[in-house]
């Protein structure tokens, strides 16, 4: 199973630095808000009840990664949607490889995506003076909790995708992107949204993810909310990892 | 040939076609303006991401950053008033957005080219499409302030909601010039992200989500070069503050010098189009 998973992920990954248009979304809308958000909203930071940071964009980078990640996750839905209209899911699935791998490639791939697209945004932090306060520890965090994230935003792309078989409906979902990442921590401390963003983000598990990422970068090597990242991210990961696999078996057995 | 082109019938109607190519032929424009209210009326689904997103984006923003009006210095202690006009301006700029979307397809389909051998001019065309977007525009915008309304924003008094929808027109009117002139720079629809992205990104560099004087010093330099930041002071004074001539003014003049700059491109883009 591991070969043809790998070989997937390669297939996958090929496809997307082939089409490098459709990488420019995931890397410009995300850096678009990071940039006004930081220039337009940094007098925020003196609002009674705002944590101690060294900066408004220290605190910004990792919206603007869940951001991305979250489009990346959309779009790898996208992809397995335009393989099944355009019929290549169908010889694919007549060929002798696990059926798990193909749910696994894509998840592989998405993983190294995310690697990636953290980097990038780290990268731009740094140089627009972001200071990473975990240090290089911090770095390793982020970026293994970029990819964790990455990955169980695909699994969510792909249980949606296996359902709706559908590119256009899968695409449809691009505003609830923002209506979720609206209700969560993403951009602002849980404790200075607004009603009822503060009682709903709670309950978000973006918020957790967000935290994670935000906590080596703007506070330190601070367990608790680094712990909470991966293990809600863990959960996300195998609560949607069942539906896709749910939803590949719902489609083959709607393929027979 | 579609049944929409159209079609000469006579030589008189040749000769009279040369006279029309020189000046704005009021039929062809009124013909091209309802070519472009049917395709909406074909695809009504068209007109909802012109609410929802910017809907979304006006609440998300205010649960999110709702208490920024705590800070000194904005005026109001309402945020959904403050950021109103962005979500409409961001509505105004997707229907505009999406006409060098429909021209990027009508050029790739061969429809622009049938077009240009018309007796129609280019200012013509250039008006029919431009025209068609300001009046498409007026589909999304009282949604959106019904919802807004709805959910707390103050309603404008009369003269408030005059401005508002004169300069929202305007605005499609603008964005709508600068997606076509796109539209003919890269001949596809291919080009509709940064058609989108363009719009909105020179919005969101203006003083959108705070008043100038708390924007960081380098958001506030390009805010303060930004012609768009006029446009939503005109625009915000309708529902944070009082309605004052000199805001009003600057930010009609800036949308009339915009046009007129967008307009000359587009037309000298759609003469080398033609070549």
């Amino acid at each position: 199973m591991i070969a043809p998973s790998l070989a997937l992920a390669m297939r996958a990954l090929r496809l997307t630095l082939r089409r490098p248009q459709f990488l420019i979304p995931l890397f410009l809308m995300p850096s678009i808000f990071l940039a006004v958000n930081t220039g337009g909203l940094a007098a925020t930071t003196r609002l009674p009840g705002f944590p101690e940071t060294s900066g408004f964009l220290d605190f910004q980078l990792p919206a603007a990664m869940v951001q991305s990640l979250m489009l990346s996750g959309l779009q790898a839905g996208i992809a397995v949607a335009l393989e099944i209209e355009s019929g290549f899911f169908d010889r694919l699935i007549t060929a002798p490889v696990a059926r798990l791998s193909i749910v696994l490639g894509r998840l592989l791939a998405a993983a190294v995506l995310g690697a990636f697209q953290v980097s990038f945004f780290l990268i731009v932090g740094l140089l627009f003076g972001a200071e990473i306060a975990g240090g290089v520890g911090g770095v390793v965090l982020v970026l293994l909790l970029g990819s964790f994230a990455a990955v169980a935003f695909a699994a969510i792309g792909l249980a949606i995708a296996f359902r709706a078989r559908q590119a256009s409906v899968v695409q449809g979902l691009f505003p609830f992107v923002f209506a979720v990442l609206y209700l969560s921590s993403a951009f602002f401390p849980r404790e200075l949204l607004s009603s009822p963003a503060d009682s709903i983000s709670a309950w978000n598990p973006l918020s957790y993810m967000a935290d994670g990422l935000r906590t080596p970068i703007a506070f330190g090597l601070d367990a608790a909310p680094i712990i909470e990242g991966f293990a809600v991210t863990g959960g996300v990961i195998a609560v949607a990892s069942l539906l896709a696999v749910a939803g590949l078996r719902w489609r083959l057995s709607d393929a027979v | 040939m579609p049944s929409d082109a159209p079609v000469l019938k006579s030589a008189d109607e040749v000769v009279r076609s040369t006279e029309a190519r020189r000046g704005l032929d009021v039929a062809a424009v009124r013909f091209l303006v309802v070519r472009g209210l049917n395709e909406l009326l074909r695809v009504p689904g068209a007109a909802i991401p012109g609410i929802v997103s910017p809907a979304i984006f006006l609440i998300g923003l205010v649960l999110v950053f709702g208490k920024a009006t705590d800070i000194p210095g904005y005026g109001t202690s309402s945020f959904l008033a403050f950021v109103l006009p962005v979500a409409l301006l961001q509505s105004a700029g997707f229907t505009g957005g999406a006409t060098g979307v429909n021209l990027g397809r009508d050029i790739e389909g061969g429809w622009l080219d049938r077009l240009l051998l018309s007796p129609a001019s280019r200012g013509t065309i250039l008006a029919g499409l431009v025209l068609s977007a300001s009046l498409r525009v007026l589909i999304p915008i009282p949604p959106l302030l019904v919802i807004a309304i709805a959910v707390g924003a103050p309603a404008p008094s009369l003269l408030g909601l005059v401005i508002t929808f004169a300069l929202v027109i305007m605005f499609t009117a603008v964005a709508s010039t600068w997606a076509s002139i796109l539209a003919l720079i890269f001949k596809s629809q291919q080009a509709s992200p940064l058609m989108q992205s363009s719009i909105l990104s020179t919005l969101l560099f203006s003083a959108s989500y705070a008043p100038l004087e708390l924007l960081q010093p380098w958001m506030r330099t390009i805010a303060e070069h930004n012609p768009i930041t006029l446009v939503v002071e005109g625009l915000r004074q309708c529902y944070v503050g009082e309605i004052t001539w000199t805001v009003t003014w600057h930010a009609f003049a800036a949308l009339i010098v915009m046009g007129a700059l967008f307009a000359v491109w587009a037309l000298a883009k759609l003469k080398r189009y033609e070549r």
